[in-house]
């Protein structure tokens, strides 16, 4: 379990990396590892370049901006998680980092990788697709932001370009008297769920995203469905898939049961988030 | 003996300090090996093209099966043959012509470290002639495909024993049942793989091998015979081990072969380490078994009949002969005797990994269909589970109680002790089985499912041919102790110490305990079947009174006094209520040798002693110089120790999901020497047995391809997953086979587990479990099958 020979340049700056990235096909960006250096020692990929950014100045803050909260590129998770500021500005963004892996890998592992290797297990992205966030990326065109709508493609496939590297994600505000909600179902603590899912409840309008139930992460709009139907309008949109730990059939049932317990929480967590403006 | 002494251990373990196979550091002219892995189920190998790795800088060799000469072209050893394994087959170091599991090896790369062997690995380009595989017990029953060409319906061994008419029995019996079980594969998985180190010494005409084993004179003695080396010119020594639980019993590995043998051709140490992956499709598996039970009881559910026939998927090649079969064939009867028994497996093979004992060694399947068994009979007859078994259990009294039957070792399933009664109330108190059925009802009230299940084994531990010991006393009155077995986190430094302590008469702290070195020891067997404490344990006591006989013999003759009126207190001699007439153990041991150059203090002190016959030469004939003990324990057979565990879960009625409520165990293990290592085993066992029951499984596809060899997908319980708190109750009843009266306990822990789950989840779901183990998934699809029966 050794990796591939490949080169490997310390960008100091995200130019730096852009210009690494568009002068080798075959590179790759490194930056919390969590997922690329599994995937280098099990030779499952060999790029032939690695652009290190973790020595980029300025990527790993945290801000709170006046639409939501901004988090760059080298913000770990567990800094995400750490900050206040973010739990008070969308708790969502905290419900759903605690559930990633484990301690040790929240310290490495950045919020951005995450979204940006669009993995449909993992739990960011659908955090990012319900609450309609973004991501802002600078490429050798120049800087541009992707609605996280038109940021999955398919299966690990985001639309950033080759030579596009991530600098930040902007998770919007909870509004007032919206509430939210995570919940997943996992094997053992801290893995991939089997299922998850996020919700968000704004006035009538509910959605909810699901995360490990397809291939890419999931949106469904629910509002003004009944509450005992939630479940099975979710699952009219969409097709649960069968793997060595959850046959389709059970994934459809943690969907049922997933969708009833987050919007339920989400409604209780509008509630009180109301009464907390109120005061 | 009998306290709960802190290991010795657990400083440089806890302080990351332990000392592994991939420490031992043999210099930078070491090199580092890669071995090229089949990638298909099954398939010929047509050619074997090594060019584009020979350019390539940093490789030093890369061998095939056609590099290889003499006994190293030969198959590996079958290390135990049976009369009815009558297709036996093992594999090359590296394979000839075939390839019948992925991960198999093919070739064996060297170079100057591990990251260019594996690139060289890639390089090689092998053309095969894929051949559809058998996966799996029914295509292995079908024989439609052969897993061997000259092994028709794949059949390695069929062994059927019967005491009594069981078909009769059954016949003849009021009440009857059939049930179908089914068990599925895991593996030990210990968190160190196997990984080997060698080293040629020119200047000695010697090899030094270091082995992550449980068996290092085992693999010494592999070792030799295919290098064609004398025993004499091999040292196999076992440094910490992270972990064994079966898998590491199994020598040798191909790679402890190719790890000397490119070593010597080299000239340079080699190095190998076994990764995760490797460990997962190269190593070996266990469980995997099919079952029909079929039982005839009277109306107290005692069983008349008992006829078992199940099969046993014994992976690509048979290294560990019928080993596991034969132990779930036999301890399947755990405490309970009925009337009569007939027991008849298939071993068959499949296009996978071997299998070969992993902790429990087939038990865990054996209990599995008994105690499934069982609760049926009580299902049937509406009668308490415990009743069942009370009634069907071999009384106190009845000890000696043989079987009738051949145990694993070749000698007599004859049980020397146990009180399974008296097990069976302490469980009941322990776990609150009276209590549970109101609790079940007030649960139900809220909606919530609870279930509570239990399960008995009997375990064969300490199986000979024999361990030895050899106990040093040194001039500083420091105690070296040496046992040949290995040590793969046991705590045998602090067991075997304690042993010392007690039985010399010197300070725990004084004792330091070496094991797996046959430099020290050459003469032993290994650590496996839960035989260290008997064995090794009986053997160092054994050994320590020997060298205190020589002791006191000295010290009578030193003190002028009579040896029965002495005793050895904290490491001195003295006499029995004079205090004053005294000496140090360590002043002892000048005085055993006649050579007394004055090194040190000892020496100077012992110039007042005078001791030995001036008559007689300095060594007399029969004396030896020097304050060592030696001996060897061998016994006539196995002891048998034997539990109870009762569980108690919360299955969620929306998800499936299967939570741990309660975990109770009442454990006979004998006398305990250490009960806080025993405490310890059970923890770890009844841990490991909660992964096997409740996650692990290897999902091997239609193609022979493991889809989950690794730890994202092999569900290896974390700490999270174990209950917070086991509770635990001992038993002692003593075997009258040892001296100190103790019976194993390494594998207990893990015994019952798929059957004490299958019987909790079918009380709280009202589902008959028939598999296992059992996902979430697995129970929701189960709900389903019967709230629309086919």
């Amino acid at each position: 379990m050794k990796p591939a020979p490949f080169d490997y340049v310390r960008a100091a700056s995200v130019a730096e990396a852009v210009s690494a990235l568009a002068g080798d096909p075959g590179a790759k960006v490194l930056a919390g590892g969590q997922s690329l250096v599994p995937l280098l020692s099990m030779r499952l990929a060999a790029p032939s370049l690695l652009v290190d950014i973790n020595e980029v100045p300025g990527l790993a803050d945290v801000t709170v901006e006046e639409t939501g909260v901004r988090v760059g590129a080298l913000a770990r998770h567990a800094a995400v998680l750490d900050s206040d500021d973010v739990r008070r500005v969308q708790p969502l963004v905290s419900l759903a980092l605690a559930h990633v892996a484990h301690a040790t890998i929240r310290n490495r592992g950045t919020t951005v990788g995450s979204l940006v290797h669009a993995d449909a297990a993992a739990e960011m992205p659908v955090v990012l697709r319900l609450l309609g966030g973004s991501v802002e990326v600078e490429g050798s065109a120049g800087r541009r932001t992707i609605a996280a709508d038109d940021l999955y493609l398919g299966p690990l496939e985001s639309s950033l370009a080759h030579d596009e590297v991530a600098v930040s994600a902007l998770f919007p505000a909870l509004a007032p008297g919206a509430g939210v909600a995570f919940d997943e179902i996992a094997r053992r603590h801290g893995d991939y769920a089997m299922a998850g899912a996020a919700a968000l409840v704004d006035g009538d309008a509910v959605r909810v995203g699901y995360l490990s139930v397809s291939d890419v992460p999931t949106v469904v709009d629910l509002t003004g469905v009944p509450d005992d139907e939630l479940g099975e309008a979710a699952l009219a949109r969409l097709e649960p898939m069968d793997d060595i730990h959850a046959t389709a059939t059970y994934r459809a049932q943690l969907v049922r049961v997933l969708t009833a317990r987050v919007v339920a929480a989400a409604r209780s967590h509008a509630a009180a988030h109301d009464q907390q403006e109120a005061r | 003996m009998g306290q709960p002494v802190q290991r010795v251990e657990d400083q440089r373990f806890l302080r990351g300090l332990g000392r592994y196979v991939d420490d031992v550091d043999t210099g930078p002219g070491t090199l580092h090996a890669a071995v090229l892995r089949s990638p298909h189920a099954h398939a010929r190998i047509l050619d074997i093209d090594v060019e584009a790795v020979l350019d390539l800088d940093g490789v030093h060799a890369v061998y095939t099966h056609d590099d290889l000469t003499g006994p190293m072209a030969e198959p590996l050893p079958l290390l135990i043959p049976h009369p009815a394994l009558t297709h036996g087959r093992t594999q090359h170091a590296l394979a000839k012509d075939e390839v019948n599991y992925v991960g198999e090896a093919i070739a064996f790369v060297v170079a100057d470290d591990r990251y260019v062997a594996e690139d060289a690995v890639a390089r090689i380009v092998v053309t095969y002639d894929v051949l559809p595989p058998v996966v799996g017990l029914e295509a292995a029953r079908a024989g439609e495909r052969l897993v061997h060409d000259d092994v028709p319906g794949n059949l390695a061994a069929r062994l059927e024993q019967e005491v009594g008419d069981a078909r009769a029995a059954i016949a003849a019996a009021p009440h009857r049942l059939e049930l179908d079980l089914t068990i599925e594969r895991s593996a030990c998985m210990p968190l160190e793989g196997r990984g080997t180190v060698a080293r040629w010494e020119p200047d000695l005409d010697r090899l030094q091998l270091w082995t992550s084993t449980q068996t290092s004179t085992g693999v010494r003695a592999a070792v030799a015979v295919k290098l064609g080396l004398d025993l004499g010119q091999v040292d196999v020594i076992t440094p910490d081990v992270g972990g064994g639980f079966g898998v590491k019993v199994v020598h040798p590995w191909p790679e402890e072969l190719l790890v000397p043998y490119a070593a010597r051709a080299l000239g340079r140490p080699v190095k190998f380490t076994e990764d995760r992956r490797e460990h997962f499709i190269s190593s070996a598996h266990e469980r995997g078994q099919v079952q029909h039970v079929e039982v005839g009881f009277d109306d107290d559910g005692r069983v008349l009949g008992l006829d078992v026939e199940f099969w046993h998927d014994n992976g690509a090649y048979t290294p560990y002969g019928l080993i596991v079969p034969i132990i779930t064939s036999t301890q399947l009867l755990g405490p309970y005797k009925p009337g009569a028994y007939r027991v008849v497996f298939e071993s068959l093979y499949t296009n996978t990994v071997i299998v070969t004992p992993y902790r429990g060694a087939g038990r865990p399947q054996g209990c599995y269909a008994m105690e499934r068994t069982m609760d049926a009979v009580a299902a049937y007859l509406g009668k308490d589970r415990t009743e069942v078994r009370a009634a069907n259990f071999i009384q106190p009294d009845e000890f000696p109680y043989d079987h009738g039957l051949v145990f694993q070792d070749g000698r007599e399933l004859e049980y020397d002790s146990g009180d399974y009664p008296a097990s069976l109330e302490k469980l009941k108190e322990l776990v609150g089985w009276d209590d549970f059925p109101a609790y079940q009802r007030e649960m139900a009230a809220q909606g919530r499912r609870v279930g509570i299940g239990l399960a008995c084994y009997v375990e064969g531990t300490g199986v000979g041919p024999y361990e030895g010991a050899h106990v040093h006393v040194e001039t500083s009155g420091k105690v070296k102790v040496a046992t040949g077995l290995t040590t793969q986190g046991q705590g045998h430094a602090t067991v075997f110490a304690q042993l010392v302590a007690d039985e010399l008469g010197v300070r725990f702290e004084d004792v330091e305990v070496v094991t797996g070195d046959t430099r020290r020891m050459p003469y032993a067997v290994g650590t496996y079947a839960s035989r260290a404490a008997v064995m090794s344990g009986s053997a160092v006591h054994l050994a320590a009174r020997r060298a205190k006989e020589k002791a006191l013999r000295i010290a009578a003759d030193a003190l002028e006094a009579d040896p029965a009126d002495l005793q050895i207190v904290d490491g001195v001699v003295s006499v029995k209520g004079a205090p004053d007439s005294a000496i140090d153990l360590g002043t002892v041991s000048v005085l055993s040798n006649p050579l007394r150059y004055a090194f040190d203090e000892a020496s100077k002190a012992a110039t007042q002693f005078s001791v030995g016959d001036n008559s007689l030469p300095p060594v007399p004939e029969d004396e030896e110089p020097g304050l060592e003990g030696k001996d060897f324990y061998s016994p006539p057979r196995a002891t048998f120790a034997s539990g109870m565990h009762a569980v108690i879960v919360e299955t969620d009625p929306e998800t499936a999901e299967v939570t741990i409520l309660k975990y109770a165990v009442v454990h006979d293990c004998g006398h305990l020497i250490n009960p806080m290592i025993v405490e310890g085993q059970i923890h770890g066992g009844v841990a490991q047995g909660i992964g096997g029951a409740l996650y692990e499984r290897m999902a091997y596809d239609e193609s022979g391809q493991l889809l989950n060899a690794s730890f994202m997908d092999f569900l290896m319980p974390y700490v999270t997953e174990i209950p917070d708190g086991i509770d635990i109750d001992h038993l002692e009843t003593p075997s009258p086979l040892n001296p100190l009266g103790i019976k194993g306990a390494g594998e207990a822990g893990v015994i019952p587990s798929a059957a004490v789950f299958a019987a909790a989840i079918e009380d709280a779901e009202g589902l008959a479990i028939r598999a296992m183990p059992i996902s979430p998934s697995d129970l929701h699809t189960l709900r389903l099958s019967q709230e629309h029966p086919r």
